[in-house]
């Protein structure tokens, strides 16, 4: 007989920065009652409060490698930088709120504690070691932004923004957890770890029908591929991003392929490297992820020439960019690139993180009160009206296009240097033509600031806070481009720990 | 070898970078104070590129003022810059075009449409930082960092201060180089990895002993894994040159950039293509270059004999300089690929020459275009009489764009010619093309002048057109001593690239299937050149 469990067993210490962010979300709506409408602000300022707790707990422990609740929840470098991630952009989705909100009417409490909820989900995410737990953080993750993308109630958009995203996502879900009952069924656990044991002894010896694995790590990749918009789960990904209160799609192309990523990585690169139709050197998925990968290149760049919406602009961009990690992750599944694929793959949503950030909340700056002026001429003769807005904007934009001195770079240069080394040129080339074609509509922004004639309306936006996440990500997209091993180190016991089991 | 501390050539390389950071404090209103301060920081670096040159040891062959610090050494990276006989003469060419392009923008009208005076001269900077960073740097990493820094100061000079269709001709410009250069990176990244570091010497080393093997089974085909490598260069650069057929870009830029920007463009810019070729191609895929050697040189003499078709036709004066690039650089690319030591040389310094008299030229049109506001070859003539100084510089200009004997054009286009003719891999028929080139360059030049410069004042607006500032006779003269100097003086630069060349060719020289024989009875390396361009000279 097994012993009955006690709370010790549990090893709940290691769950603080996520346990705490959820209890601090939920402590939060219950004070948030007793804050004034007017003052809504403080509420804001308690959730950056909690965010920044959570960070420092996160940081004390980022060296750590642990588990808790039996091994389904794993603590280790690679969930703590992922945690960073989550937690820093969490944080400047908050500073990107509280004058937006004010300004568009919707400054209500409830939003900030869901987006802590979110987050909380994200980082779940990176700590999942076993199926059931990647599930339940999917769900964690999903739900708040479901609402959040329908805040701006009761305007159409938005709320068709909500629905689409609901309907879909619940399909996207149902897919996951098909795919992981399927697994369950070929391996008999649910376990990330057993899950590779049993892999890895091979089909024939435990008898693990390889067709069911097979389908199961199929329908996971859909259900995870729809929440990091690949193609061609992405269709939701315009409308949603158009129609959602800005910051929530700034969180979101940020936030939610994040914890989809950290899934993936965790599922496909982790639990089953070794998967394997008999070529000994690739998995079997790396087929389809290259394929994925491909696809994904080519529809977001091409299709984001046609955007005249900058939100939509930005919906297609992130479309392709999950499509630069997804090479990173295709890469990985070539045997012995693991580690340094995971590594490229982790750097670029750090440079993505910061840079896409920047570039909403310059969208943002300059969008009005009622939701309009996020087409693309508004930024015309922001060169001349607000030229340090502009300017980082630039910046952000060489960055997307991956011009070197800028983060967007550094992310580049590793991904397209791992998809070499594995031996995957011709995506590779994909890559780099595609960026090239990025470039047309990226540079099409700076056009438009710069090099248009015409007076921009400098009344809209720009308050303190804001102008504080601004020349956050601003540092964060052009301090790794010149010194690289700010980001490249703080991922090097990252990656290692992922790939060692 | 290794040391951290600042040597004379980082100084130099991020003496325009400070100057740029200075800029940032001054308000746009401080016009005066802004306009000497670029200029400043300019001419201080083109004495310290003066001062490289002084310390440069030109019998050596190898790398000098090297300086190498670890930037991310578990990927093989550094900083790692050093000047040889390759680089040197264009580092100092840009110390020289930058200053010129700096002060000649000084009155220009372009601040009185668009402002923005500050960043026009941070950009200037930033632009001068980059292409010393260009030819100076000697880890693969480093330089297609500066190799795409470039890019982003001339598309925004372009893009701002340029002419009515200036937004079509930066974009144009920006995608076509990118679209070049981010296959050079794939290359970059597959030479990286497979030889474990991005230094250049170090890669060489490795190619030449065989310790990275890059093997060559024919110009195109499955595992020619070095002819996709030197592709991957060789289209970055050449698009950059350009070379026939990818030159569409050139025209547009040329055309819609101010006046400074076209200088700069012609002046150094378009030399960092051919100088990849000589730096990056030759050495890294000796046997590639070899076997490619006949089908660039056909696109070479292509590129003589089309731009210079096509600059005859031309109504526009920019527009026909603009082409005029095409073909005179089509000559460069022609002496790299003969693979001889005169070839190389000559083109080395026909990129030289062609900075200092296409960058004069672009300066001579300016000026025109900055008192009539056109640029169209009709609405001038009888230039000579309005204004003397003028018409004689723009003169001595256009006769050393069309290579007279006594002037810095004909040196280099004559030792490429004498390459080309000695070459092993090319020969007579691509040396007969490419003189023509010559013949052509004099008819279209000549009538360019006569349009422009000759005949009596015969449209009442060019009556009372006012004479040179002296600010634009002090940028004028330095070309004109320039251009006399190389015409007369050769050796001097000559000599600067004498040994490197030397090892280069050699290790190339290799690969050329020859018999037995001719190998002892290979031409010995006197340059006849430098007797005969002196000899013209008298």
């Amino acid at each position: 007989m097994t012993d009955i469990p006690v709370l010790a067993d549990l090893n709940l210490a290691w769950t603080w920065p996520v346990v705490g962010l959820g209890l601090g979300a939920t402590l939060l709506l219950v004070v948030d009652l007793f804050i004034p409408r007017e003052r809504k602000r403080q509420t804001a300022w308690l959730a950056l409060a909690i965010l920044l707790v959570s960070f420092l707990l996160n940081l004390a422990a980022f060296t750590e490698t642990d588990s808790a609740f039996f091994g389904m929840f794993v603590v280790d470098p690679f969930s703590a930088f992922l945690n960073l991630i989550a937690l820093t952009t969490a944080f400047i989705s908050i500073l990107l709120s509280v004058d937006y909100l004010q300004r568009s009417g919707m400054q209500r409490g409830e939003f900030y504690a869901l987006i802590l909820f979110t987050t909380a989900g994200v980082m779940l995410m990176g700590h999942a070691n076993d199926l059931v737990v990647v599930f339940v953080s999917l769900e964690l993750l999903s739900i708040p932004l479901y609402i959040l993308a329908a805040f701006r109630y009761p305007d159409v958009k938005s709320s068709e923004s909500g629905m689409k995203y609901l309907v879909l996502g619940a399909f996207a879900s149902a897919f996951f957890v098909f795919g992981a009952a399927l697994i369950y069924g070929a391996t008999g656990s649910t376990s990330l770890p057993h899950i590779f044991e049993v892999v890895a002894r091979g089909f024939t010896a435990g008898g693990a029908p390889e067709l069911l694995l097979l389908v199961g790590t199929g329908l996971v990749l859909v259900g995870l591929g729809f929440k990091v918009a690949v193609v061609p789960f992405h269709m939701w990904t315009p409308d949603v991003y158009e129609g959602a209160p800005t910051p929530v799609t700034a969180f979101m192309s940020v936030g939610a392929k994040v914890g989809g990523f950290a899934a993936l990585l965790r599922i496909l690169v982790f639990a089953l490297p070794v998967l394997s139709t008999g070529a000994v050197e690739a998995s079997a998925w790396q087929q389809v992820v290259s394929l994925i990968a491909a696809a994904t290149l080519i529809l977001g760049n091409v299709v984001a020439i046609a955007q005249q919406n900058v939100k939509r602009l930005l919906a297609y961009s992130s479309i392709a960019h999950a499509g630069y990690i997804m090479m990173a992750l295709a890469a990985a599944g070539h045997a012995g690139f693991g580690e340094q694929a995971t590594r490229a793959a982790l750097v670029y949503m750090l440079a993505y993180m910061f840079t896409n950030l920047g570039a909403f909340a310059v969208a943002i700056a300059i969008e009005k009160g009622d939701g309009s002026g996020s087409d693309l001429e508004a930024f015309v003769g922001l060169g001349r009206s607000r030229p340090l807005l502009a300017g980082i904007m630039a910046v952000f934009m060489l960055s997307l296009t991956g011009i070197p001195l800028t983060a967007g770079f550094i992310g580049k240069w590793l991904i397209f240097q791992v998809t070499i080394e594995a031996g995957l040129v011709p995506l590779a080339i994909l890559g780099v033509l595609t960026s090239v074609v990025s470039a047309y509509y990226y540079i099409g922004i700076i056009v438009r600031m710069f090099l248009r004639d015409g007076e921009g309306d400098p009344a809209a936006g720009g308050t303190g806070l804001l102008n504080g996440a601004v020349y956050l990500t601003f540092a964060g997209t052009l301090l790794p481009g010149i010194f690289p091993f700010l980001m490249i180190d703080l991922t090097r016991v990252v990656s290692t720990t992922l790939v060692g089991g | 070898m290794e040391s951290a501390g600042l040597s004379l050539l980082t100084t130099v390389l991020f003496l325009p970078l400070l100057g740029a950071l200075v800029l940032l404090f001054l308000r746009e209103e401080q016009a005066e104070h802004i306009k000497w301060t670029a200029f400043g920081f300019s001419l201080a670096t083109f004495f310290g590129t003066l001062l490289l040159w002084l310390a440069f040891d030109s019998s050596a062959g190898g790398l000098q003022m090297v300086q190498r610090v670890d930037w991310l050494p578990q990927y093989g990276i550094s900083y790692y810059v050093g000047v040889d006989g390759l680089s040197l003469l264009l580092v100092v060419l840009t110390g020289f075009i930058m200053p010129l392009a700096i002060l000649s923008s000084f009155r220009s009208q372009i601040f009185e449409e668009r402002g923005r005076i500050r960043l026009y001269f941070l950009f200037m900077l930033l632009l001068e930082w980059a292409m010393i960073g260009v030819f100076v740097a000697q880890d693969l990493f480093l330089f297609y960092i500066f190799w795409e820094v470039t890019l982003v100061p001339m598309y925004f000079l372009i893009g701002i201060w340029g002419a009515e269709e200036r937004i079509y001709a930066a974009v144009k410009f920006f995608l076509y180089t990118m679209a070049g250069s981010i296959l050079m990176l794939l290359a970059i990244l597959f030479l990286g990895s497979r030889g474990g570091s991005f230094a250049l010497p170090e890669l060489i080393a490795m190619v030449e002993s065989g310790a990275l093997e890059l093997p060559f089974t024919g110009l195109l085909g499955g595992g020619s894994v070095q002819s996709f490598l030197f592709l991957g260069f060789f289209i970055a650069f050449a698009i950059k040159v350009p070379i026939w057929p990818l030159h569409s870009w050139l025209p547009d830029a040329h055309v819609q950039a101010p006046t400074a920007g076209s200088v700069i463009l012609a002046g150094v810019l378009l030399k960092m293509g051919t100088y990849g070729l000589v730096r990056f191609n030759l050495p890294l895929f000796p046997e590639a270059s070899v076997a490619w050697a006949p089908a660039i040189a056909v696109l070479a003499v292509i590129g003589i004999l089309y731009g210079a078709w096509v600059s005859y036709a031309q109504t526009d004066v920019k527009k026909l300089v603009a082409y005029s690039s095409v073909s005179h650089l089509g000559f460069v690319v022609l002496g790299i690929f003969a693979l001889n030591a005169q070839g190389i040389e000559g083109g080395l310094l026909q990129m030289v020459n062609h900075g200092i008299s296409t960058g004069g030229l672009f300066l001579l049109v300016g000026m025109l275009y900055e008192r009539r506001h056109t640029k169209a070859l009709d609405a001038f003539g009888g230039i000579w009489k309005v204004m003397p100084f003028f018409g004689a510089a723009g003169l001595v200009v256009v006769l050393s764009s069309m290579g007279l004997p006594g002037l810095n054009g004909f040196v280099g286009e004559f030792t490429i010619l004498l390459g080309s003719m000695g070459s092993e891999v090319l020969g007579f028929f691509f040396t007969m093309f490419a003189a023509l080139g010559i013949i052509l360059a004099a008819i279209y030049m000549l009538y360019m002048f006569q349009k422009v410069f000759m005949g009596d004042v015969d449209k009442e607006e060019n009556r009372n057109l006012p004479r040179l500032h002296w600010q634009e006779i002090a940028v004028l003269v330095p070309i004109l001593l320039v251009i006399l100097l190389i015409g007369l003086q050769p050796g001097p630069f000559f000599d600067t690239m004498t040994a490197t060349v030397d090892n280069l060719v050699a290790d190339v020289g290799e690969f050329i299937p020859r018999a037995e024989e001719t190998v002892a009875a290979l031409p010995q390396r006197d340059n006849p050149v430098l007797a005969v361009g002196a000899q013209g000279a008298r």
